[in-house]
């Protein structure tokens, strides 16, 4: 990652933001552009999607922040971490499409691994684990195996591991595509309702209109590869959001907007 | 597809009791087709011995049938022991290091694609024959066990990788958290293999030594009774040769069930 030099006003900013991306690139080896230039800030506390056709490179730009690839160009900055302690993971919690579980231990065992990586000692990472588990109802499946569990079930395993090191910043990439309807409108009932009670910042990257403007605060549309930002659309509306926000009139309308400004990242594809 | 498999009860215990039946019936009208074709046309034992015979040498050579039995199987298990430990270890080594998997690993092919038998009688002149024979069991053993456990290494999914990765795991927990486990089921198909391979290429190297001794082998005894003409006994000990194999076989297939069942496909009922 290449250093840019920032000027003073923007470094004060910095300090009540969560994540800045400036003029961040990414092209691939084979010289394939697959991001950028691409600008985003995001302040602490903040639920915001990234909105997009597939491969235009939104899960590129949740791996540039969690640090699992560099940047071509351009600069990522995270907020620090005010504590005194180095945090685990550098304070991020990633939930990948897939639950991305061991298979060959228990779940408890699954979400305490973060913690084991960390050093932290056995028995009070299994109460951090358990304490996890319980926040995403799955207090009494901590001995069952992954492959017992459904998947709705094992998506709440991967965010209790996810969670599990308490992060300043969770990073969701497209964490609910692969489950049904309902099980994916429990999910993303219990999902605000935790963020509303630990106050984490979320990136949550979606190409589902309808989630991303049912969770977020902020939606922000992204363009067919080079993913560059297409719309930034605030999404606001009386706090707590629940089952009759997903069915008022204000919802799809935003939906609507937010599918207008999504149209032109299509245009020219072919709709397979 | 069985369009009545869903309807009834329970399918699979009527299915197991018939695939272990039909079996034990062919063995058993083989063995009685022979035992009369043999007493019909009155064959001398020296042509071909009959199954009753067979089993009267096995009885009455069992002390020194029993000896060669140990002997075999002994070399056998040095020649496993080291086939595994020295097929894990070295795809370990390659796992670590691209230069020197590049380095060893086309020598390793070659020792796989050279035929034992033709290495055997070179063995025999460098080194002590117990050693030789060894030898023989660990190179015709190692290389399923390399390539598989190889294979098993590069197979870790992607984003449990990328998960270590974000929360610092040191190459050594890497390893012992994630490859060793992920590996676990390639690994013991490669021993599975590896078993039956070490007895074989203990025969072969025993066959190629050929000389006499007081520790000789179950190989050593079907050439000592073919040069007397002894065909029971050579009967006998070929039986015991595939007793041995099957044995092993299973005691391996028991353990790689054992150690997965809790999570591996492999390992789990067709109800899933």
């Amino acid at each position: 990652m290449s250093d840019a030099k920032t000027s003073p006003t923007v470094e004060a900013s910095l300090t009540a933001l969560a994540v800045s991306l400036r003029g961040v690139t990414k092209a691939y080896d084979n010289g394939v552009m697959a991001l950028g230039p691409f600008d985003l800030a995001v302040r602490k506390g903040e639920f915001i999607s990234l909105l997009g056709p597939s491969g235009c490179g939104k899960s590129t730009a949740l791996r540039l922040i969690a640090g699992l690839s560099a940047a071509s160009s351009g600069t990522v900055r995270m907020s620090r971490h005010e504590g005194p302690a180095q945090k685990i993971g550098h304070g991020i919690g990633f939930v990948f499409q897939e639950p991305t579980l061991m298979p060959w231990t228990s779940v408890r065992e699954n979400v305490r691994l973060p913690l084991k990586l960390g050093g932290v000692p056995k028995a009070e990472g299994r109460a951090r684990a358990d304490a996890a588990l319980a926040s995403v109802g799955l207090a009494d499946f901590a001995d069952a195996f992954p492959r017992e569990l459904s998947g709705g079930m094992k998506m709440r395993v991967s965010l209790a591991r996810a969670l599990v090191t308490d992060p300043d910043i969770l990073l969701m990439d497209e964490p609910f595509a692969a489950l049904d309807e309902i099980t994916r409108f429990r999910l993303n009932n219990d999902l605000l309702a935790l963020w509303r009670s630990l106050g984490k910042t979320v990136i949550f990257v979606t190409h589902s209109v309808f989630e991303s403007v049912y969770l977020s605060q902020r939606v922000v549309v992204m363009t067919a590869r080079p993913g560059r930002i297409q719309a930034d659309i605030r999404i606001e509306t009386l706090e707590p959001r629940g089952e009759e926000f997903r069915t008022s009139a204000a919802y799809s309308d935003y939906c609507r907007r937010v599918s207008a400004a999504l149209a032109p990242s299509y245009s020219g594809q072919s709709m397979l | 597809m069985n369009a009545q498999a869903p309807v009834t009860a329970k399918p699979s215990g009527a299915q197991n009791a018939v695939r272990f039946v039909l079996p034990v019936i062919v063995f058993a009208a083989g063995l009685a087709a022979w035992e009369l074709v043999v007493r019909i046309r009155e064959i001398p034992p020296y042509v071909l011995p009959a199954p009753s015979v067979i089993f009267l040498t096995l009885i009455k050579d069992w002390a020194v049938l029993s000896q060669s039995l140990a002997t075999t199987l002994l070399t056998t298990l040095e020649g496993f022991v080291a086939a595994s430990i020295g097929g894990v270890a070295l795809a370990l080594l390659f796992n670590q290091s691209k230069w020197v998997e590049y380095s060893l690993f086309p020598y390793a092919v070659v020792l796989q694609v050279t035929p034992v038998i033709a290495i055997a009688p070179l063995l025999l002149i460098y080194l002590e024959q117990q050693t030789a024979v060894v030898v023989c069991a660990f190179i015709v053993a190692f290389f399923p066990v390399l390539s598989n456990t190889t294979l098993g290494l590069n197979s870790v999914d992607r984003n449990l990788a990328g998960l270590f990765q974000l929360y610092g795991a040191s190459p050594p927990q890497t390893l012992r958290f994630l490859k060793l486990p992920a590996a676990l089921p390639y690994i013991l198909g490669g021993l599975r293999i590896a078993g039956g391979l070490s007895l074989i290429g203990a025969v072969v190297a025993e066959i190629a030594a050929g000389t006499a001794g007081a520790g000789s082998g179950l190989a050593y005894r079907i050439a000592e009774s073919g040069y007397r003409l002894n065909i029971p006994r050579m009967f006998a000990a070929l039986l015991l040769l595939s007793l041995a194999g099957i044995v092993i076989y299973g005691v391996l297939a028991l353990i790689s069930h054992l150690v997965l069942r809790r999570w591996h496909e492999s390992a789990l009922g067709k109800e899933n």
